[in-house]
């Protein structure tokens, strides 16, 4: 896949911007009082979904995990939506019934957000198929961990997957840690790509730190996926500069602050300046707007009301029944 | 889905009166609606269409894309039918005996049964899982379980358990077609002829939720569902010679079950006894006994009594087996032990 154009790669850009300035907030409203969450930030992994996204429509598929902030406002959940259904309230895009481990939002096509290390995997094959049976040229991405490919429905996704060519993207965002077990430590594999091997399936190692690489493979599989070519295992290797949780204290994690010095962040926004595909002025710009837009949606988000507790009664079942 | 007679599909190969029902019912599923898709383990008719021949003519008929043979992966299985459903298909996802549903448990539970209220209605996963099961066959203690009460427990999934032909047929349709998650449960007692009662009729379907009274009486009601209420109609028929006047209410639906039937019958008797083949302790009876007791504490001239499988594991040697299943004798046991 070619490169892309300058107005693409400052898209990319922005919806990394989105994320981290996201992230950012959420970290803050939880340092501040304002929130008391489990929170599993993705600060670090910013560019795996940026690269993917610019690829994807609204009724592409994403399904992903307890950490997937980063791929659902990257696919496009607004931020009053996110951020009033992390608070619990009516107005969030769950009515506040499954709060940040269970995003979901299927106007923009985020089916699915899993707290089951894996078991978004066998689903987005589901959706999947779904596609394929209906002759659309939707595809479906599954974004998980390290951890995940260790978990038997992965496995299990990855033959099924294969062997009926099923369009879907297996999108593995290693982080090099399993909650808190480093990779070399639950793992023996070079590479979690080369597991794509048993099962007759492409599958690619690429920097997932480096938005314009994710960009390129992601789109070559998204294309062959839409193709009907079939699947593709891509390993992105990136870093979780908060650790498993908010909170976590991170001792486990010895080369971080190396980590966090290299912080691709920073580094995709020098690279654009230096380019001249845009300019600090422009981006600023941007980054300005982005945190009015948080700030506006914070303020609704702690505006909303909580879910009424008739609610505990609706959407068990198609039909509300009393509980 | 509104069936015309005249449209529906002529007959598949036929097996016996309860495979033929299920066939049927997947036959005019399939036929009625382009969203209808089969997945599970041989369950085309290049590998035999399925273990128990259920599924056997429908792949010729309606095509491999549709009537699809999987890997033994029950996870990928029930994965790929929820996932199919949250993208407008109504899959029909087979798992071959009821013990497999451990295997497939995270989808399930952690899953299907729960998107909706997690997604606050914005997606719904209509699948139907059909899975066979039940002791008596010597198939051992990881054939044989049934495991209702696990899946009952669940909110979010609806467990149906049907005992005739007529109603496998009206119940897997409904299933088939309703917008949640339904977990049917075939007992093997009716595949190998305990099954009995009319030939079902085309195009007909049992709503879910909604008991039937396969026998009237004043004396003491039985409540069950599944292989056992074969069992209580025939203990029923031997008392009625002595002026025993028994009812027996067949659930059909362990959940939604269909309390307002159990207590309108247990307020006109007074006394109830309830059957399952799955293990008693912590069973469903447990909670069906509880409700009664709850609503109709003043009106009962006995205690309600339960009969379910003892807390070990199904064995495999004939006289442990027949004594591990509640049998006619155990349920009449019981009902005498009521009406003292």
């Amino acid at each position: 896949m070619s490169e892309p154009d300058s107005a693409e790669k400052v898209h990319i850009y922005e919806l990394m911007t989105r994320i981290k300035q996201c992230d950012e907030r959420v970290r803050k409203m939880l340092m501040s009082g304002q929130a008391a969450i489990m929170y599993y930030s993705a600060r670090g992994q910013e560019a795996i979904p940026a690269g993917i996204s610019a690829h994807l429509r609204d009724d592409d598929y994403v399904v992903t995990t307890y950490r997937g902030i980063h791929d659902q406002i990257a696919k496009g959940v607004p931020y009053k939506s996110l951020l009033a259904e992390y608070l619990g309230k009516s107005t969030g895009s769950c009515k506040g019934k499954g709060g940040p481990m269970h995003i979901t939002h299927p106007a923009v096509g985020l089916m699915v957000t899993t707290g089951v290390v894996g078991g978004g995997i066998p689903i987005a094959n589901g959706l999947a198929l779904a596609a394929q049976l209906q002759g659309q040229d939707r595809v479906a991405i599954a974004n998980f961990g390290d951890g995940a490919t260790n978990i038997g429905a992965f496995h299990e996704s990855l033959n099924l997957a294969q062997l009926w060519k099923l369009p879907v993207v297996f999108m593995c965002q290693n982080n090099l840690y399993g909650e808190h077990t480093a990779i070399a430590d639950h793992q023996v594999n070079a590479h979690v790509a080369d597991r794509a091997v048993g099962y007759g399936m492409r599958g690619v190692t690429i920097d997932g730190n480096d938005p314009i690489e994710v960009w390129k493979v992601a789109g070559e599989a998204i294309q062959q996926a839409r193709n009907g070519g079939g699947p593709t295992l891509i390993e992105a290797v990136t870093y979780r500069f908060m650790g498993h949780y908010f909170g976590d204290m991170s001792d486990y994690m010895p080369e971080l602050a190396d980590k966090m010095a290299a912080d691709p962040f920073p580094a995709y926004r020098a690279r654009l300046i230096e380019s001249g595909d845009t300019s600090e002025e422009q981006l600023a710009k941007m980054e300005a707007a982005i945190e009015a837009e948080l700030d506006e949606a914070v303020e609704y988000a702690l505006a909303s009301d909580y879910p009424e507790l008739i609610e505990l009664s609706r959407d068990v079942y198609a039909e509300e029944v009393p509980v | 889905m509104s069936v015309d007679e005249d449209q529906l599909p002529t007959l598949l190969p036929s097996v016996n009166g309860y495979v033929d029902a299920l066939k049927m019912a997947l036959d005019e599923a399939l036929s009625g609606d382009p969203s209808v898709v089969l997945l599970g383990e041989d369950i085309a008719d290049e590998q035999g269409g399925g273990v128990m021949k259920v599924t056997l003519g429908l792949s010729s008929r309606y095509g491999t894309d549709r009537v699809r043979t999987t890997p033994i992966s029950e996870q990928a299985i029930i994965g790929a039918a929820i996932g199919a459903a949250l993208g407008g298909l109504r899959p029909v996802a087979e798992l071959m005996l009821m013990n497999f549903v451990s295997v497939a448990m995270d989808q399930i539970f952690n899953h299907a049964a729960k998107l909706r209220f997690m997604s606050g209605g914005q997606t719904g996963v209509p699948i139907t899982i059909r899975t066979a099961t039940g002791a008596g066959f010597g198939f051992g203690a990881q054939h044989s379980d049934m495991l209702e009460g696990w899946l009952a427990h669940a909110p979010g999934l609806k467990v149906v358990l049907p005992s005739t032909p007529a109603d496998a047929k009206g119940l897997l349709l409904s299933c088939i077609f309703d917008d949640d998650p339904c977990i049917f449960v075939e007992h093997a007692a009716l595949y190998f002829g305990a099954a009995s009662g009319p030939a079902p009729e085309p195009g007909a379907r049992v709503p879910i939720g909604v008991a039937r009274t396969v026998r009237e009486g004043t004396d003491l009601t039985v409540v069950g569902y599944g292989k056992p209420i074969l069992d209580a109609a025939a203990v029923a028929a031997e008392l009625d010679g002595e002026g025993i006047s028994i009812e027996v209410v067949d659930l059909r639906t362990v959940s939604p079950w269909d309390e307002a039937a159990v207590l309108a019958s247990v307020a006109k008797t007074r006394r109830a006894v309830v059957v399952h083949e799955s293990v008693q302790q912590f069973g469903p009876g447990g909670e069906i006994a509880s409700r009664i007791n709850e609503e109709l504490f003043g009106q009962l001239d006995a205690a309600v009594l339960r009969v379910g499988a003892p807390s070990c594991p199904v064995p495999y040697s004939n006289p442990l087996e027949m004594a591990y299943v509640p049998g006619v004798g155990r349920i009449e046991q019981a009902i005498r032990q009521a009406l003292k």
